[in-house]
């Protein structure tokens, strides 16, 4: 995966391109997050677009509300989706499967209407601009830079996301995912480590809302909307629950496809919805695991 | 191994679809919302941007060159805008762009056309678009601010002061409420009591009740757009409120007064002299551009025509014009060009623009309209 | 009194939408487990095609017949396209699937119909009815009383016809009905045919209230989802009784709360619910096989 990363500047012509795939890597970065939650300990969040809402109205708000510096908010909103996701997640986790994946989209709306309500904060509707990202005084611009930072974070969260899943704390997620009863059995703490993972996939949501924003240069109260949620989990979905690799996949596949289907121009939402229903139909373990599996078998 | 292959074939594919898009011709960029919560103003800009390069095409185009227009449907989402805007400048090397249909996408957009040192020319409402003045960002439509005002003149004529407001929750309806309320100390009007609405609820009676128990209103505003105030004005009559009701230039279309039928006698709005093109007087500057218009569009669409659509032809030919008297495509003296837009005549006004005022419109381009007898009436 | 009773009344005629897409979800999660995030555009279409029909000329009620077969179809096409070839996937997939569903009927839906809002006339016209001292449309009546005909009807289908006790044997044990010899695959698609008509019918009752375009589908289907699940998913008075309750406290938070925050109101509100009764008001206590 390093790979492509580092050798894809070399194919990449403008700083359309950049920002393509500098979104593509926000995106994942997120996705992955999100599939710990869902792939591995098997709990579905339609309000995941919330945190990064946090995390990109952070960058928004702090300088230029509390004139704190960038890089210190992307921290300062990460640690602040961690608390809200500690404290929302305490009750909300006890419910189960659909009853989850409501609440947790009541959660990701609440948010996106306190954002867009709150102008006085947030700007409103029409969104608030994003002071740049200054780092040991050079202030970040351009696509390319972006690129970078994006690429570097992603491959840090993916690799972070990996130990977590072979480590004994990752054993556990799984065993959860297959049957709580029996994981309970066994000694695990299940409460403790649903509440640790959904706090886990909510600082890289936060993260990845932080760079958004940042990158964007603006930022609007839809972020946190239940459409950006739906995105995120069918990014996780479509790429391979249970699949690091696969949450870049889905996450390229869903940030590329509107850019490549302009030419449809009016058909343009007739094939996403034909191209996913396609998809999970006929690759319904997701992209990565279905052809890693036939790689395999070949 | 399988993701990266999946990752480089899409990328190849796109590679190949940006290649294929280099093409001689003159390209003006147009990132629209025509589809989402926006499409009641995008599809009618498309329409009326496609149309009229059309036109300008067949008959010869812009100083020797045709121009190709290039559209992008951002789906009033502002990060999508944002993409696009990047991909205009860097692939498809537009010379300028008319659009941004959404305040929140227009603002998104500007850092890149001001770092580019690309005319914009917004379709957006908001007077936050043009104040601060930037020096590459233009706009056609009236500012929100302008509508309060010509709003509140009117009711300071009919000798009505206390009103109360019941806004949308949307980008539109919401700046618009901030500019009222901004705006209505200096003229001498209170507002006794606010409401809102989400743009896609069905039933507005709950917060019109509440606004008719609340005892001293006088008049009522509903700042907003689609069908959201078609509701609240059958809403209205429902009810059984007989204080005078003004909408916003967000219904600025036919369709308002199709959808709120017989409630929609005598609600005031200020629209520009489009709506009413037929009834302008003969000697009106601007009546020979608005009937042309109005028939163009109706003929090629086989809809009424909107004043959205409206301020994306103002657009597109005060771009045209500024192409036309600069000589040439160069970005900066096209820039110039547009700054220097005087008395030309659009769809929405007699547009005059400087270096401090890149709308270039007045409160005279706004008429008060009455709707009566289920069509548009100038108010005097 | 009279503002409580304008703002009931408001909520119920709302509410009475929220319910049949509700149950719509229901019918379908009952019949397969399947979360249909659909159900949304099939109003949508209900609504949308009868007035592309009027348009064209054809009398408004047959347009309003010839809306629901063309709901149905399209149904029963994405029963057997979309989710039968999917059987066996885990729900996050047919959840999915039906996403990319809807984003397929929206888009199809703009091309083929238009991107502008519609009306239908009234089917009671005139004025607003006063009942002490609020004013109620008659739509807003007859919208209620379609609905509780709706339910009935269906009530009858399932508890005394033989293909309602099929639909409940499949729902019951999806095995044990193919072993009695039922067709499942044809009584799962009979439940997306009834949920669409369902929703069909919906569209068309509220249209001349609360209008129509190509894009009403997401929000429908969003609240609906959230009614049955605040009812309890499974229970079919559990989705009527949450859509009602969430008109409800719309209308009532909009009405003495807040207009800007009844959404959140709203949403809050089944949290606290859902926290309090993790099942739903009307769900069945959960049978997990270790």
């Amino acid at each position: 995966m390093s790979a492509v990363v580092v050798l894809l500047p070399l194919v990449l012509p403008s700083a359309y391109y950049y920002r393509v795939a500098a979104l593509v890597f926000v995106f994942g970065l997120a996705a992955v997050g999100l599939n710990l939650l869902m792939g591995f300990a098997g709990q579905v969040s339609l309000g995941h677009a919330g945190f990064m809402g946090i995390g990109a109205y952070a960058v928004a708000i702090g300088p230029t509300h509390l004139g704190l510096p960038s890089w210190l908010c992307i921290v300062g909103g990460a640690g602040l989706s961690a608390l809200v996701a500690f404290v929302v997640g305490r009750p909300i986790l006890r419910l189960k499967g659909h009853y989850l994946a409501v609440a947790t989209l009541g959660f990701g709306l609440l948010l996106a209407i306190a954002f867009s309500n709150e102008a006085r904060f947030t700007g409103g509707p029409d969104g608030m601009a994003v002071p740049r990202l200054v780092v040991f005084g050079f202030s970040v611009r351009g696509a390319q830079a972006w690129y970078w930072i994006t690429a570097a974070s992603f491959l840090i969260g993916a690799v972070l996301a990996l130990n977590l899943i072979e480590s004994p704390s990752g054993r556990a997620l799984r065993a959860i995912h297959d049957s709580e009863v029996a994981a309970r059995v066994l000694g695990v703490d299940v409460a403790r480590m649903k509440l640790t993972v959904f706090v886990v996939s909510a600082v890289y949501a936060s993260v990845a809302g932080s760079y958004f924003a940042l990158l964007n240069g603006h930022i609007t109260p839809d972020v946190s909307g239940f459409l950006r949620s739906i995105e995120l989990v069918a990014m996780v979905v479509l790429g391979g629950l249970g699949s690091v690799a696969g949450s870049l996949v889905g996450a390229a596949l869903l940030v590329m496809l509107p850019q490549t289907l302009t030419s449809l121009h009016d058909y343009e939402h007739m094939a996403l919805g034909l191209i996913i229903m396609g998809v999970m139909i006929f690759l319904r373990a997701g992209i990565v695991p279905t052809l890693a599996r036939a790689l395999r078998r070949a | 191994m399988p993701a990266y292959a999946k990752t480089g074939a899409v990328i190849a594919v796109l590679l190949a679809i940006g290649a294929g898009e280099a093409c001689a011709q003159v390209k003006l960029g147009a990132v629209l919302s025509v589809t989402g919560p926006a499409s009641f103003l995008g599809d009618p800009e498309k329409k009326t941007l496609e149309m009229y390069v059309d036109h300008i095409n067949t008959k010869g185009g812009v100083n020797g060159q045709k121009l190709q227009l290039v559209v992008y449907d951002d789906g009033a989402d502002a990060n999508a805008a944002r993409t696009f805007a990047t991909r205009l400048v860097e692939e498809d090397n537009v010379v300028a762009m008319v659009g941004g249909t959404t305040t929140g996408a227009t603002l998104a957009m500007i850092p890149v056309f001001e770092e580019a040192q690309i005319p914009l020319i917004s379709l957006a409402g908001a007077v936050q678009v043009i104040e601060p003045v930037r020096k590459w960002v233009f706009k056609t439509p009236h500012t929100d601010r302008m509508a309060c005002q010509k709003i509140f003149a009117d009711l300071k004529q009919r000798n009505l002061t206390t009103i109360a407001l019941i806004s949308g929750t949307d980008a539109f309806g919401k700046s618009m409420r901030d500019q009222c309320v901004a705006v209505a100390p200096q003229a001498g009007i209170s507002i006794a009591h606010e409401e809102s609405y989400g743009p896609r609820d069905s039933d507005m009676t709950p917060q019109l009740t509440n606004i008719k128990g609340k005892p001293g209103v006088q008049a009522v505003i509903n700042p907003g757009f689609g069908q959201g105030p078609a509701i609240v004005t059958r809403n209205y009559r429902q009810l059984g409120i007989t204080l005078p009701l003004y909408q916003s230039h967000g219904v600025a279309s036919k369709q308002f007064i199709e959808l709120a039928g017989a409630a929609a006698d005598g609600v005031r709005l200020p629209a520009s002299a489009l709506l009413v093109a037929e009834k302008l007087p003969a000697n009106d500057p601007q009546k020979p551009v608005v009937v042309a218009y109005t028939d163009n569009y109706q003929q090629k669409t086989g809809q009424p025509v909107s004043t959205f659509g409206g301020h994306a032809y103002d657009g597109l030919m005060v771009f045209v014009e500024a192409a036309k008297r600069a000589g040439s495509f160069d970005k900066a003296k096209v820039r110039d060009e547009i700054e220097k837009t005087k008395d030309f005549i659009g769809t929405g006004g007699i547009v005059n623009m400087s270096p401090n005022d890149h709308l270039g419109l007045d409160l005279s381009a706004f008429r008060m309209l009455e709707i009566k007898g289920g069509d548009w009436t100038l108010v005097q | 009194m009279s503002e409580l009773l304008q703002f009931a009344f408001s909520g119920l005629t709302v509410g009475a939408v929220y319910a049949l897409v509700a149950l719509g979800f229901t019918l379908i999660y009952n019949s397969c487990e399947v979360i249909n995030f659909a159900q949304g555009e099939f109003v949508m279409l209900g609504g949308m095609t009868t007035v592309f029909l009027g348009l064209a000329g054809v009398p408004l009620p047959l347009a309003a017949c010839l809306a629901v077969v063309v709901t149905v179809a399209v149904g029963l096409a994405l029963h057997r396209l979309a989710i039968e070839p999917a059987r066996g996937s885990g729900a996050v997939v047919l959840i999915i699937i039906t996403i990319g569903a809807s984003i397929f009927l929206r888009g199809a839906a703009q091309v083929v119909f238009d991107k502008r809002f519609h009306s239908l006339p009234p089917f009671v016209g005139g004025d607003a009815i006063r009942i002490a001292g609020a004013a109620i449309l008659p739509q807003s009546l007859v919208v209620l009383a379609g609905a509780v005909i709706i339910l009935v009807l269906l009530w009858g289908f399932i508890e005394r016809s033989l293909i309602g006790k099929a639909m409940v044997a499949t729902a019951a044990n999806e095995l044990a009905a193919r072993l009695v010899g039922i067709d499942t695959r044809a009584t799962v698609g009979l439940s997306f045919a009834i949920s669409a008509a369902i929703g069909a019918l919906a569209g068309i009752l509220i249209t001349p209230i609360a209008l129509t375009s190509y894009d009403i589908g997401t929000l429908l289907a969003l609240k609906g989802f959230a009614a049955a699940m605040l009812g309890g998913i499974g229970s079919a008075v559990g989705a009527v009784v949450g859509g009602l309750l969430l008109g409800l406290l719309e209308a009532f938070a909009a009405g003495y709360v807040s207009s800007q925050y009844k959404d959140a109101v709203a949403f809050l509100v089944i949290l606290i619910v859902l926290l309090a009764m993790p099942r739903g008001l009307f769900g069945r206590p959960p049978v997990e096989r270790v």
